[in-house]
């Protein structure tokens, strides 16, 4: 058995926030436990795997890795509901499209060579309490129960998130703040290997979107997340209506097939307690325009695992001392994403007759300066062109 | 009380983040409810991305 019963850290969930924080937390001198509860980190995956070069900077990833790069990608192209699209180049932040089951791996062996201990197959029964305090938890090796003391954890275990609850941090999500989402790995599709795609429409994804990113040869991820109160019918259901549209597409085998929830918003104000941080997908740590949070995720969990060092070097683990993980997170993503947030509850509000207008007054670049918080005044100004928009571009300013 | 159709779920788990009574639990064998806490609200059978999950009459 390689696990100890005990440990500075123990990092729950082995996805990138987990492996942002063991990293972190190891460099920092702690002794840190990251546990998996899948076989496989990085298995299955839940995601449409676009990279952009900014985000995995900010991941403090300089230069791309062939093992994990499945494709170039030197734009996109955004489809309006009645077909009509802008294109664009991405001058200075072209980005890939990824292979998930290799680039999480890597992100785990990072974490391990730092020092980390990393095991999978491993999952988190429960938080150990001592009079109501968090003093470590139960874990599950194969079918082997046993405690571990930690001075904090740090859960980093997903949508499916229940540790959190347990220290009792509400992560519930209502409808309007998680995609349903699918996906599948197609083989034999023609679509342009050198962009990303996505159609907009409520009749092709209410409340979401429909993606289809390269995967290089004739290979594609493509998917779709929608929202309850938008969608009328299944994720499922409209991604293989919009398959079956698409000649290129339908031609296509399945190779794989995922589901998922992404959480889009309900961005957290609190996210510590006594001995414990949440991050990532647990923590609702995702760009909620495109549901993207790989790096959002590995950021997170990055300031969490450096605040759990400073909090063990200094013997302050209380809520008061780990809410400096809050602060700058807040100062570095969450007022951002927040900002996003308010974007996309404008952009779900818009008929397919206001997308499609909009399509004809906005650029591709602009779209992309909107998704990263940017030109929202803009925005604004296009929509208060048009009567029917006005009092939803006031929301954006 | 949630009734999982095992041939459709893909165990994705994002049932359980909208579940507000924390009835459902991702286990080995799949998604899972407890009898006990679940109050049929059915925010997870509206979720599903796959149609698996539906209430089932006692």
């Amino acid at each position: 058995m390689l696990m100890k019963n005990e440990y500075d850290a123990v990092v729950i969930g082995g996805g990138p926030a987990g492996s942002g924080a063991a990293t972190a937390a190891a460099k920092n001198g702690l002794r840190v436990l990251m546990i998996e509860k899948r076989a496989e980190i990085g298995s299955p995956k839940r995601c449409g795997e676009g990279l952009s070069k900014s985000a995995a900077e900010r991941m403090g990833i300089k230069e791309s890795d062939p093992a994990w790069v499945c494709q170039n990608i030197k734009g996109a192209t955004v489809y309006a509901p009645n077909g009509k699209f802008a294109r664009v180049d991405f001058p200075d932040s072209e980005g890939w499209v990824i292979e998930r089951k290799i680039f999480d791996k890597n992100l785990a062996r990072k974490a391990a060579e730092a020092g980390a201990t990393v095991v999978s197959k491993t999952e988190a029964i429960s938080l150990l309490k001592e009079n109501d305090k968090i003093i470590g938890v139960r874990i599950k090796h194969q079918d082997e129960e046993m405690d571990v003391k930690a001075k904090i954890i740090i859960a980093a275990d997903g949508v499916e998130s229940k540790i959190a609850r347990e220290a009792g941090i509400n992560t519930t999500l209502k409808h309007e703040d998680i995609a349903s989402a699918a996906q599948y790995e197609m083989a034999n599709v023609d679509v342009d290997q050198d962009r990303l795609e996505l159609y907009f429409g409520n009749e092709i994804a209410g409340g979401g979107y429909v993606w289809i990113f390269p995967k290089g040869g004739k290979n594609a991820n493509v998917g779709i997340g929608v929202r309850k109160p938008f969608a009328k019918r299944k994720a499922i259901e409209y991604l293989n209506d919009f398959i079956n549209s698409h000649e290129n597409l339908k031609k296509g085998s399945i190779i794989e097939f995922n589901t998922g929830g992404v959480p889009v918003g309900a961005i957290m104000k609190n996210m510590v307690t006594d001995n414990f941080i949440v991050a990532g997908d647990a923590a609702h740590q995702v760009n909620p325009i495109h549901g993207g949070g790989i790096s959002e995720s590995y950021v997170g969990g990055r300031i969490a695992g450096e605040i759990a060092a400073e909090a063990i070097k200094k013997d302050n683990t209380s809520k008061e001392f780990l809410s400096k993980y809050n602060d700058i997170w807040w100062n570095e993503r969450g007022e951002k994403l927040q900002k996003i947030e308010k974007l996309r509850k404008v952009v779900e509000s818009l008929k397919d007759d206001d997308l499609n207008w909009l399509a004809d007054h906005l650029k591709g670049e602009d779209l992309v300066e909107l998704s990263k918080a940017n030109k929202f005044k803009f925005l604004a100004e296009i929509m208060m062109k048009r009567p029917s928009l006005l009092l939803l571009a006031r929301k954006l300013i | 009380m949630i009734e999982v159709n095992k041939n459709k779920c893909l165990r994705c788990g994002g049932c359980i983040s909208l579940c507000a009574v924390s009835a459902l639990m991702l286990t080995e064998h799949g998604i899972k409810c407890d009898i006990n806490k679940c109050v049929n609200c059915e925010a997870c059978v509206r979720f599903c991305p796959v149609d698996a999950l539906k209430i089932k009459d006692e």
